[in-house]
């Protein structure tokens, strides 16, 4: 390391109370920012669950529809026109409903039923215990083992259970990518069977889950949906339209950018404040290294680094502290929603960057503008 | 003869604009030379400091010329003038200006390290610099643990440590009791002093006149004269 920088960096660390203050706000700042928005992209993730759990390349839906959970049925023959579609390999329905489950001890317990098509069984589990075969036999049900699998008393095969009513039995436990949003466990059956178990209105398809038989299909089956009224959307493109409806529609976005920007100003605030009294403190010691020689090139230099190092400190120190919090959280809280991205951890990082810089800007200024002859001056 | 360390042609400032123009310094010329401790005195706001500053590298003058060994300084860029004052002048400043957060030898190792040298053989030289000036034990303190003769002590083995050919001190004996103003004085004549370098010192404390070769008296921004000193006699 350069000696001017190790002189930087000394000044900065041996003062003890400021740079303790420096990373306690940059650390706390960078922790909300990256606790939010993280928080933001668990719950964005887990609203798409059941759209990347399924895996259809493209879907088919009501135009009204928002999000994968808020299902306007669609009529039957929609699926036979949109089979008839050039282009269309294969299309399924899928059935998606709520349905409450009573539990052994007496209790209701909520559930997400989703209905497979019966022939293909499209958009299947992976299933981890038991034979995906047996999803076939008399009211068969595969649990999911996921965040919420624990709210269904850890059922085994053969545990039998009460669904609005009727008799089920688990025949199988899956695994899927993403767990649901709202905290509901998931339970498999198929579609004639979800029909039979949950009450419907008089169209029963929740979506059609369609395979082009080249990526270039997409464009024309898009087309000819839209003609007939309804909406083709890709897999990519409908998570992106639930995210959209998240995101500005609710409210929810709202906030964790307010949040956000709110722990971007806590950290500006504190670390702004703290460098620039650090820099006022030493500002006619500068002044006399300038007298004795330095350039003022030497003087940002150093400025510069001292904010580029607590910046990343504090970086370091927040993200490790996000994600020790997120590990407890999902320790103790298994459905916790939190999810760090590389975009969260970029965010933080440019808004970190954009914190030391501002921080040092005001130093540098200082610096820069004065005098030595200030010093002679007293 | 001793060679001219400094020369000074004419040199005038001006401080302000339209009515709050101030004529700090007037038309001011001397000459310092090596092995020369020359004291520049007068009262507050007689343009010393503002002297000072100019022939040091620091304050560019109005009008005028200020040459140290027949090189016109203000003729230099920004950068060339540090690079200058880096190489040729050491400064000892009124509150020492010593980072408090550094140790003593970190503090009169800065101008190595401006110097680019590397930070242990910058600190060896510092620390053989504290022991020029009787402070070798204290090299790990930080300033604030000593006291103000001591920390006098340290800007000086800052000042000398670049070993430059001009020293600059501004009221050395300020913030000091007479006798550790006066022994400072004495130890600088004793010590520091060479046929090498020239040393301009800027105070108003009489007790320390004894030291001096020549004392240079300012007055409203003008030379009002100068006189030799007792040290001539003997």
């Amino acid at each position: 390391m350069p000696g001017i920088l190790k002189i930087a960096y000394k000044l900065l660390i041996n003062d003890r109370a400021k740079f303790a203050a420096l990373l306690v706000g940059i650390t706390f700042a960078v922790f909300l920012m990256i606790e939010m928005t993280s928080l933001f992209a668990g719950i964005l993730s887990r609203s798409s669950s059941t759209v990347i759990n399924i895996g259809a390349s493209v879907w088919v839906m009501d135009p009204a529809v928002q999000t994968v959970a808020n299902t306007i049925p669609l009529p039957d023959y929609v699926l036979d026109e949109v089979r008839s579609i050039p282009g269309v390999k294969y299309a399924v329905p899928l059935y998606s409903g709520g349905a409450l489950l009573k539990l052994h001890d007496g209790t209701y317990q909520a559930v997400n039923v989703i209905g497979l098509d019966d022939t293909s069984l499209f958009g299947r589990p992976e299933i981890i215990a038991g034979n995906i075969q047996d999803v076939f036999a008399e009211n068969a049900f595969i649990a999911i083992r996921d965040a919420e699998f624990y709210k269904l008393e850890n059922p085994r095969i053969g545990t039998e259970f009460e669904l609005n009513d009727h008799r089920g039995v688990i025949v199988a436990i899956g695994q899927v990518a993403s767990s649901a949003l709202f905290g509901v466990p998931t339970l498999y059956t198929t579609y004639n069977r979800a029909l039979q178990y949950i009450p419907n209105t008089r169209f029963t398809i929740s979506y059609l889950l369609v395979e082009p038989k080249t990526p270039e299909d997409i464009a024309r089956i898009k087309a000819r949906v839209a003609k007939r009224g309804y909406l083709a959307l890709t897999r990519d493109e409908f998570v992106a339209k639930i995210s959209d409806f998240y995101m500005f529609r609710t409210g929810i976005g709202t906030n964790m950018m307010l949040m956000t920007l709110i722990s971007f100003i806590v950290g500006l605030s504190i670390s702004g404040q703290t460098f620039y009294t650090f820099i006022l403190e030493n500002i006619d010691k500068f002044g006399a290294i300038k007298a004795i020689g330095a350039k003022g090139s030497e003087l940002v230099f150093m400025i510069l680094f001292q904010a580029t190092f607590v910046a990343l400190t504090g970086y370091g120190l927040g993200v490790g502290l996000c994600a020790g919090l997120i590990w407890l959280a999902r320790w103790r809280l298994p459905d916790y929603a939190a999810q760090v991205t590389f975009i969260n951890l970029g965010t933080a990082f440019v808004m970190v960057v954009v914190i030391a810089g501002l921080s040092s800007y005001v130093g540098v200024r200082k610096v820069l503008r004065i005098e030595p002859f200030d010093i002679f001056r007293g | 003869m001793a060679a001219t360390a400094i020369r000074a042609v004419g040199i005038n400032k001006w401080f302000g604009e339209g009515e709050a123009r101030t004529h700090a310094v007037k038309d001011v010329s001397f000459e310092a030379s090596f092995g020369e401790m020359l004291y520049v005195v007068g009262p507050s706001g007689s343009g010393k400091t503002t002297m000072l500053s100019m022939i040091s590298g620091i304050l560019r003058p109005s009008s005028g010329t200020v040459a140290i060994e027949d090189a016109d300084i203000w003729s230099l860029s920004s950068d060339a003038l540090a690079e200058f004052r880096l190489q040729r002048i050491g400064f000892v400043f009124q509150d020492y200006h010593l980072f408090p957060r550094l140790t003593t030898a970190e503090n009169v190792a800065i101008p190595l390290i401006l110097q680019h040298r590397e930070w242990d053989a910058a600190l060896a030289e510092a620390a053989r610099n504290l022991d020029i000036v009787g402070l070798k034990d204290r090299a790990e303190l930080p300033p604030l643990k000593l006291s103000g003769g001591e920390q006098q002590r340290v800007a000086i083995a800052r000042a000398i440590v670049s070993r430059p050919d001009i020293l600059i001190f501004d009221e050395p004996t300020a913030s000091l009791d007479g006798d550790t103003g006066r022994n400072i004085l004495r130890f600088v004549r004793e010590q520091i002093l060479s046929h090498q370098r020239c040393i301009v010192i800027v105070t108003h404390d009489s007790r320390i006149y004894e030291f001096a070769d020549r004392i240079m008296r300012m007055e409203d921004g003008r030379i009002s004269g100068v006189e030799r000193s007792q040290l001539d006699a003997h």
